[in-house]
């Protein structure tokens, strides 16, 4: 056999004799998630960020208090559609399908509009992503922003980083059981209610509510909490930034989406090379901006060193930007050393060119007009969203039939759809057939003309039966084309329906 | 072919030994999480041979603690279905036929569930479309042999023609060449003479008609157009059960005919039979 070399540890790095910057924090690690650390096969490695403070640290408190509130206060919205139809701004509802979003309304046979939303926010994501990078993965994505809402509880509970690593090492004491419980128990707390405020999109909020502390829901709803509560519980508290780099196909696209000009979390290692330890008063000169304290590394949260470059890891959460620019502020450098940037901006340093942001490019200019289409489209469509719809289905089997005179009668279900939030009555007309005699099942009240009227509760769909019968002398061809009107009483909008007369080969 | 296992620098593992045409195997260790999942399947499985259903014995199989059975959980949901339908069809039993029709929601019900008893009851001899076959007849068309009227439709259903029902509907038209009422000439006379009804085309042979005033007018009437009351079919119309071809004609009036229809008062229950009633009427020919 031959013999295995040493195993791959990360180096350790020795703690170096000069004592610099006394103010300036440091410390000695090496990146958990490098890549050439990683392997398939090992246990995760657990991380333990550093809380970092500064612009973008707020930012993302901002963008986490208002997803969050969106997310579980938007099925409390009420919004009045009138009697009979739910309240609920924003509502899912399974059992009557339909899908209610403020002011729209969509039954399922509109499900396009939902596929152009997809469509939409699809272009919108390649559109930020072209621009800034990975905007969405970094602020914005459920899985971010669950993850720093666990981290702040496992922070509150457990301490800052090091005091972390210290208890993950601890052997098993009354204090961290205690300290381990109460985290859990708030996790599960959290997930629970994410759970739970999912179901509320599906039902009416208040309802439900009631329900589910009566112990007295449907099933499947308590099946939806629970499957929920175990998946925010997992990814959010364990799984985290393997989510990431292993499960989400996102980071291994949006690579198409990126340029030159795009810009991204990047170290700028024209500035910070060569990188070394540096004391106070000590030269700036012959040497980078980068002082080695590694505090990008300990706030990352996928455990990654922004200095090695871009990396599929690297969700641009830029906590790593106020990490260094807290310490160049101490140490009295200028910003920026890792920000964002583009790397046409690293050519144009090299050739001593002025930097630039160059946001609008073909490539963006292509997504936002795509956006324009689409977005118009899906607008057009709704703001002229008709209220009625018709469908006229020929009976089959049989195709005619033959009554004892020798006439022909055909059947027809004529299907009216009203979607508009008042009952509304319809008249029945034919036209394109010279001689013919109608009769509606179950419709007894006529208009003057003596057309059925057929009454459509709101936002409902009737179907009624009709049978044409037409004298054999008229049948000149066994199809002949005619209309179905279907005519609103109270705003006379019209339904044009063509379908055939079919009788024996003549 | 086997070699003693290789180290492999780039990969940090060593090779399985095997080897085939120069290519080599890493002996790369399971993911973890992909031996967690099979070591949780298998717990799985013990626990599910505990709890459900699953080994074959001789004459049995293993019941499972939990005591779960397919069967059970159709007869329940069968249940539920019943239980969901009493609504309807307890307002069903209670108003009359008429009123079925006029109400807005309990006829969409009888629609809907007429037409899935019509198909697993009806539609093996009147077809899925109940436009009939040869000897079964049309239920879309406006020819009744015993009255399309709603109550005569519920009337047939219930006691059926020919059935075990002690009200069923029978005629009888006598076999006229084997009773010897008439002789073969005289019933192709009488079959010429019953095409000309609906064929202005043929014309009768001389003294047709006064064997049919004599032999068939009683039940068919004068004119020829029937009697619901007998169940005798209008012979005037161009709708036939069985043929309107001399040849079936001479064989109907010389044989007769006698098609069976079953009583389904008591195969299906009073609710049902009404739903029933009304889907038939409502295909287009009810009266």
């Amino acid at each position: 056999m031959a013999k295995k070399p040493q195993n791959f540890e990360p180096p350790q790095q020795a703690a170096k004799p000069i004592v610099p910057h006394a103010d300036v924090e440091r410390a000695a690690v090496d990146a958990v998630n490098k890549s050439e650390y990683r392997s398939l096969y090992a246990a995760q490695k657990k991380i333990h960020p550093k809380r970092a403070k500064g612009t973008f640290r707020t930012i993302k408190w901002w963008v986490m208090i208002v997803t969050l509130g969106i997310y579980y206060l938007s099925p409390w919205i009420r919004w009045d559609r009138g009697p009979g139809i739910p309240d609920q701004a924003i509502l899912v509802d399974i059992t009557n399908s339909r899908f209610y979003f403020f002011f729209i309304e969509i039954w399922p046979q509109e499900v396009y509009y939902i596929t152009g939303l997809l469509i939409l926010a699809a272009i919108a994501l390649f559109l930020v992503t072209s621009t800034a990078g990975r905007i969405w993965c970094g602020y914005t994505c459920p899985q971010t922003v669950w993850v720093d809402l666990f981290l702040v509880v496992e922070r509150f509970i457990e301490g800052e980083r090091n005091a972390r690593i210290k208890l993950d090492k601890a052997p098993w004491s009354w204090s961290k059981l205690a300290k381990r419980t109460i985290k859990h128990i708030i996790w599960l707390v959290i997930s629970v209610l994410t759970g739970g405020a999912w179901v509320f999109y599906m039902n009416d909020a208040p309802t439900l509510m009631a329900e589910l502390i009566a112990f007295d829901a449907p099933l499947t709803t308590y099946f939806w909490i629970a499957l929920l509560t175990f998946t925010t519980y997992i990814l959010g508290g364990f799984a985290r930034e393997q989510v990431c780099t292993y499960m989400c196909p996102w980071p291994r696209i949006q690579g198409v989406m990126m340029d030159n000009d795009t810009l991204s979390v990047m170290y700028k290692e024209d500035r910070g090379e060569p990188r070394a330890p540096h004391k106070k008063g000590d030269s700036w000169e012959g040497r980078g901006d980068c002082v080695q304290c590694r505090q990008c590394v300990v706030v990352c949260p996928m455990g990654i060193d922004i200095r090695d470059g871009m990396q599929l890891e690297c969700i641009q959460c830029s906590l790593c930007i106020d990490a260094c620019d807290e310490v160049m502020e101490k140490i009295g450098r200028p910003k920026g050393l890792i920000a964002y940037d583009s790397l046409a901006n690293f050519d144009r340093r090299a050739n001593n060119e002025p930097e630039k942001i160059q946001i609008i490019r073909p490539r963006t200019l292509f997504y936002t007009l795509l956006i324009i289409i689409v977005g118009g489209g899906i607008f057009y469509g709704l703001m002229n969203r008709a209220d009625l719809d018709v469908n006229v289905l020929r009976d089959r089997n049989p195709l005619y039939v033959h009554l004892s005179s020798g006439d022909i009668r055909n059947g027809y279900t004529v299907k009216i759809l009203n979607k508009s939030h008042d009952i509304r009555t319809f008249s029945l007309s034919i036209s394109g057939l010279q001689h013919y005699k109608m009769n509606v099942v179950g419709i007894q009240e006529k208009t003057a003309e003596g057309l059925p009227v057929i009454e459509v509760g709101r936002d409902r769909l009737r179907s009624v039966k009709i049978y044409l019968t037409v004298p054999k002398e008229d049948l000149t061809s066994d199809s002949i084309n005619f209309t179905i009107t279907v005519k609103d009483l109270g705003s006379d909008s019209i339904s044009e329906n063509v379908t055939s007369f079919k009788g024996p080969k003549t | 072919m086997s070699n003693e296992p290789e180290y492999d620098e780039i990969t940090d593992t060593y090779t399985t030994g095997h080897e085939w045409d120069g290519v080599k195997e890493l002996d790369t260790p399971m993911p973890r999480w992909w031996l967690w999942t099979l070591y949780a399947t298998i717990i799985w499985a013990v626990g599910y041979w505990i709890a459900m259903p699953t080994w074959p014995l001789i004459s049995d199989y293993s019941k499972g603690v939990l005591g779960y059975s397919q069967r059970d959980v159709v007869a329940a949901q069968l249940n539920e279905a019943k239980e969901a339908r009493k609504v309807y069809s307890e307002k069903l039993l209670s108003a009359d036929l008429a009123t079925i029709e006029n109400s807005q929601d309990l006829l969409e019900f009888s629609m809907a569930s007429g037409k899935a008893v019509f198909g697993d009851n009806c539609a093996g001899c009147h077809g899925s479309g109940a436009s009939g076959a040869k000897g079964y007849p049309n239920l879309n068309d406006d020819d009744w042999l015993w009255g399309g009227s709603l109550d005569e439709i519920h009337e047939t259903i219930t006691v059926g023609i020919r059935g075990v029902h002690e009200d069923t509907r029978l005629s009888d038209m006598p076999a006229f060449l084997t009773d010897e009422f008439l002789d073969e000439g005289q019933i192709k006379d009488v079959a010429a003479y019953v095409i000309a009804l609906s064929d202005k085309s043929v014309t009768p042979p001389a003294g047709s008609s006064e064997i049919y005033q004599e032999n068939c007018a009683a039940c068919h009437g004068e004119d020829a157009t029937g009697n619901k009351d007998f169940g005798a079919p209008n012979l005037a119309d161009s709708i036939w059960l069985f043929g309107a071809d001399q040849q079936t004609l001479i064989s109907t009036i010389s044989y007769s005919r006698k098609g069976v229809m079953p009583s389904w008062a008591g195969r299906l229950d009073p609710a049902t039979i009404k739903a029933l009633a009304v889907y038939v009427h409502t295909l287009g020919g009810g009266e």
